[in-house]
């Protein structure tokens, strides 16, 4: 019947220090899934620990040699306000904000999203496509640590205690990304399937590099080798897109359950993968 | 008195004035269910049943007794003891013995969530943790959700003492089927027999809910002298009141119920699911109690609207004219007996066309699922799905325009239509001519696109009301009326007030008073309350004006019938005395002016609507979008446009709803699945285009203004006009709902 501790540390010491010591303290950045969690009752933390006050990590950072960090608590929508990340990641962006509602993407942030660790996130297959990577924090000190590896399982990190991730990294720009996803509806909802595509290609448009992750088809996002190996060194003509596909299909060990059938998902799995793959080339093509 | 036909002899009626409670609302301040605080309140909460069938062994509330900070435990023990007697109630009368049960189980749980113990607390906190503390010893039964399922001869039986209603015998076993009802003129098997082309098909629907966005709320206040007061949100607080007095034995008179804000209904507040249990509670803590839903309490819990399972066989001539129609559904009924869904289903199958041959069967079947109640239009869309489609079919098969086919058999002015009823000044021609004429029937389709129609109707209803229209000292008006408004009746009883009195739109204020503050109104349901408590409001307005003639007449010493009322004034000759005027000196020509009126009209008249609806289907993904989509309706005259033009709209979104993705999901242990709308997926703004409403005015004479009721026809054709479409872009007739995508592709993938 009592309600959790709530603390807002300064720094990112304070934080871990709080986090280790109460095992059954949680992180909170937007909110939107552990808030709406402990209001069913689904999860009951001991202490909330509010990371919005620790210094420097609420924006998009340009990395030295490229690519962005983006901190642990930059809301979903501010990612399309900066331009620079937008055009050279825009499958992660749009991937962010196809998350919730527009007031639930005003709080929600990339680093909420991939700690839910819900097959289903949207963020993450892009992340993993992106072959992003996050800046741990823990008793231990700092870590960087692949996005595909943070997921356990349904709920489940692979995070230990104490715990946090400070900010998520992603690499220069070789190419071009891009995500998609399927639900009833067309927004406020649940991925029945989301896939997520990089892509680089050289200047005779062969491609050097893909890489496919596929979302709600297994406990956690696959990230299918053979997918993208079956793109690179092709210039990504209708039987290479083909051969992905069957390697995404056969990768998909999906659940049944009220959001789809696991034939429905895996064969969806196919069908968006064709997709995305083609947006990503449109993309790596109209930038060479 | 008949309408006049030209509506510019109108000053207000048919404009767009801002609506009375729109400030209030958007700032905040509405006072809704869930608002609402009394002093020295306690929060109560509820044990719901975690299965969807079980006998009741025993309740031990000893743990919860002593938990500090509790105040009141009720579990059906603290009920009367009822027998089976019918009480008015809501849109139909109600059986009060069930209705208790609905709201706390006695020796059986019949669906996941039925209530079995309340608690009232000095917390929400302390309620909620009281009841987990209460051991309920349940000895759980075989279940059973679906129809076809709960007619089977071995499925588990709900009730020992219910036996079929409405065979030509009572049964002497017990059954899941409640009722049976039926209609039969003249042969249809013989016409069908010579039908030209003949439809016969099996349609399903899952049960879906109203989805109105404030869950059920009240606070309760039992008073020492044996009386008490209700606040809660609702469409009908008499219906609260006599539902309460019913099951807990109490007089009428002595219940006050105070109608708040609601939040959607739908029909859906058209009865009781906390106020008794709150009332009790109350009565037990000597405080006022709090009794409050969660959303997955509302799914889990209160009325959603019928599936149905429905087989139908039309038959028409070569020339598309119907010849006959067999057509069988079987609703759901949820726990208990008494849905009138049934009815509306017989009377409202094929109701618009002339079918002289028919034979029409409705069953209400019991399932382990809450007990369905109104939602909009009860029991219309459902068997207007299959009835719709079939005529596609036939329209397809024949090869005559889907809306020729329809205005060939449309009941016009003098027919009696599908339900054997005289029809007086009917749209139905008018509303499909206008939509033939409109240019999205004739628009370019582009790729995997198709254009469906469907038409439906609904009875609409008039009924008892009370209003009353008082004149304040400076000539300011009040409206007093007994419909909690939520489709706009307070502007359009403004409108209407106004407009008779000859003043501005502003100078009126409408009140919804509560249950001891004015006369006998049935609930706000049935597309009745514009009509009927309008009546009422015009009524009780004209009374007010000849109390102001006579009063102007007192003034200028001359005969009250010389004295003419216009513009909002009292003309006599070159004379005139202003409303204020005359108010002003009210005190001295014969003190306060008010009139009420107390009526029953029945000369309502049905709606009428026709939809089109463009879809594109993704051949990949079974993806179904509403590319375009327009609702023509025959709205008899629209008072306040934007309401009856908001009406139409959130109808066809309704329906499309139900068409595409919304569905109760049940588990194999017998609970929802998706009780809340992250997967009870009502459209978002997203999936809609603009749904383009079109109003035909074909005044009702009946009514001063000419009004119909107009905010249910519009759910009863997006079902079917949403399947013609995707049947038309696909190849393969949609027969069951939802069409979500994975059930397209499937069908899609078998087709290949």
């Amino acid at each position: 019947m009592s309600s959790p501790a709530y603390h807002a540390p300064e720094t990112i010491e304070q934080a871990v220090a709080l986090l280790a010591g109460d095992t059954g303290a949680r992180p909170l950045a937007g909110g939107t899934d552990i808030i709406v969690q402990m209001r069913s009752g689904r999860s009951a933390p001991s202490a909330i620990v509010d990371l919005k006050r620790i210094a420097g990590i609420g924006g998009v950072r340009p990395l030295p040699g490229g690519g962005f960090a983006i901190g642990a608590t930059m809301p979903c929508t501010s990612l399309k306000d900066d331009a620079a990340l937008a055009a050279a990641w825009p499958g992660v962006v749009e991937a962010a904000n196809l998350i919730g509602s527009v007031q639930v993407r005003n709080r929600a942030t990339l680093a909420g999203n991939l700690c839910n660790a819900s097959p289903a996130a949207d963020s993450v297959p892009a992340l993993v496509a992106a072959g992003a990577t996050c800046l741990v924090a823990g008793p231990h000190g700092e870590r960087v640590v692949p996005v595909a590896d943070i997921p356990a399982g349904p709920g489940r990190t692979s995070l230990a205690p104490g715990e946090f991730v400070v900010e998520i990294r992603l690499p220069p720009q070789a190419g071009a990304d891009a995500y998609l996803r399927a639900t009833p509806r067309t927004e406020m909802d649940i991925a029945v399937v989301g896939v997520g595509a990089s892509l680089a290609l050289n200047a005779d448009g062969i491609c050097t590099a893909a890489r496919i992750a596929v979302g709600a088809v297994a406990p956690t996002v696959l990230l299918v080798g053979d997918a993208g190996a079956a793109l690179v060194g092709t210039r990504l003509d209708a039987a290479a897109l083909e051969r992905m596909a069957d390697a995404v299909r056969a990768a998909c060990r999906p659940i049944d359950d009220k959001r789809g059938t696991a034939e429905y998902r895996t064969a969806m799995a196919g069908v968006l993968a064709g997709r995305v793959v083609k947006i990503a080339l449109e993309r790596a093509g109209s930038k060479a | 008195m008949n309408a006049p036909a030209e509506k510019k002899l109108f000053r207000l009626v048919g404009t767009r004035p801002i609506r009375p409670d729109g400030i209030e609302k958007v700032t905040g301040k509405a006072i809704y269910g869930p608002d609402f605080v009394a002093p020295n309140m306690l929060q109560g909460a509820i044990l719901r049943s975690p299965h969807p069938h079980a006998r009741i062994r025993g309740i031990d509330t000893s743990k919860a007794e002593v938990l500090p900070g509790v105040k009141a435990i009720v579990t059906g023990a603290d009920f009367p003891e009822l027998d089976s007697a019918m009480v008015a109630g809501g849109e139909a009368p109600a059986n009060i013995k069930y209705m208790a049960r609905k709201c706390m189980a006695t020796d059986k749980v019949v669906f996941d969530g039925h209530p079995v113990a309340a608690v009232a607390a000095t917390s929400a906190t302390i309620a909620e943790a009281a009841i987990q503390l209460i051991e309920v010893d349940y000895e759980v039964l075989p279940h059973v959700i679906d129809i076809e399922d709960a007619l089977r001869p071995d499925a588990p039986i709900l009730h020992d003492d219910l036996f079929t209603q409405g065979l030509p015998e009572l049964p002497t076993t017990p059954s899941n089927a409640a009722m049976r009802v039926e209609v039969r003129r003249g042969d249809a098997a013989r016409a069908l027999s010579e039908a030209a082309a003949v439809f016969s098909g099996r349609f399903t629907l899952r049960p879906v809910h109203q989805g109105y966005i404030e869950p059920h709320a009240c606070v309760a206040s039992w008073h020492a002298d044996g009386q008490a007061q209700i606040w809660c949100s609702t469409q009908g607080h008499f219906t609260v009141r006599a539902l309460t007095a019913g099951i807990l034995g109490m007089e009428i008179a002595d219940i006050r119920v105070v109608p708040l804000e609601i939040g959607g209904g739908f029909g859906g507040k058209t009865t009781v699911y906390l106020e008794p249990v709150a009332v009790l509670l109350s009565r037990k803590a000597g405080r006022p109690v709090r009794l409050a839903m969660k959303r997955d309490d509302v799914f889990r819990a209160t009325g959603p609207a019928p599936g149905a399972v429905i087989d139908i066989r039309l038959g028409a001539g070569a020339d598309g004219t119907i010849s006959g129609a067999e057509v069988e559904f079987k609703y759901t009924g949820g726990g208990f007996p008494g849905a009138h869904e049934v009815y509306a289903g017989l009377h409202c199958t094929m109701s618009y066309y002339n079918v002289p041959d028919a034979h029409i069967v409705g069953w209400n079947v019991l399932s382990n699922i809450p007990t369905v109640h109104a939602y909009r239009a009860p029991g219309a869309p459902q068997v207007n799905f299959a009835v719709e489609s079939a005529m596609d079919e036939l329209a397809r098969r024949l090869g005559i325009d889907p809306i020729d086919i329809r205005l060939r058999n449309i009941a016009r002015p003098g027919d009696t239509g599908g339900m054997g009823m005289p029809h007086g000044a009917i749209g139905y021609a008018e509303t499909l001519e206008a939509a033939k004429a409109h240019p999205h029937y004739s628009a370019p389709l582009g790729p995997n696109q198709a254009r469906g129609v469907a038409c439906g109707s609904w009875g609409n209803y008039g009924g008892p009301s009370t209003a009353a229209v008082s004149v304040a000292e400076d000539g300011s008006i009040l409206v007093t009326e007994g419909n909690p408004d939520i489709g706009g009746s307070r502007a359009s009883m403004a409108i209407m007030a106004a407009e008779t009195l000859g003043i501005a739109y502003e100078k009126v204020r409408v009140v919804v008073a509560d249950t001891s503050s004015i006369g006998y109104s049935m609930g706000t349901g049935g597309s009745r309350t514009t009509f009927a408590t309008g009546k009422a409001v015009i009524q009780a307005a004209e009374a007010v004006i000849a109390i102001l003639r006579e009063r102007a007449a007192k003034q200028w010493n001359v005969a009250a019938g010389e004295v003419q009322w216009g513009g909002g004034e009292a003309v006599h000759g070159d004379r005139r005395l202003s409303l204020g005027q005359i108010a002003a000196a009210s005190g001295t020509t014969g003190g306060p002016i008010s009139a009420q009126a107390a009526i029953d009209p029945h000369d309502y008249l049905p709606g009428f609507g026709v939809h089109i609806c463009d879809t594109e289907v993704d051949r990949e993904t079974g993806q179904v979008s509403i590319v375009r989509y327009t609702a023509l309706q025959d709205v008899g005259r629209a008072i306040h446009a934007d309401y009856v033009e908001g009406q139409i709209q959130g109808g066809a979104v309704q329906g499309i709803g139900w068409a595409l993705n919304e569905a109760y999901v049940y588990n194999q242990a017998g609970l929802l699945d998706n009780p809340g709308f992250l997967d009870y997926r009502m459209p978002v703004a997203s999936d809609m285009p603009m749904i383009d409403a079109v109003m035909i005015e074909v005044p009702n004479p009946a009514h001063p203004y000419g009004v119909k009721g107009v905010g249910e026809t519009p759910i009863v054709p997006p079902l079917a006009a949403v399947a013609n479409a995707v049947s038309g872009a696909i190849g393969i007739r949609m027969c069951d709902l939802p069409i979500t995508p994975d059930r397209v592709y499937g069908l899609l993938l078998a087709a290949e």
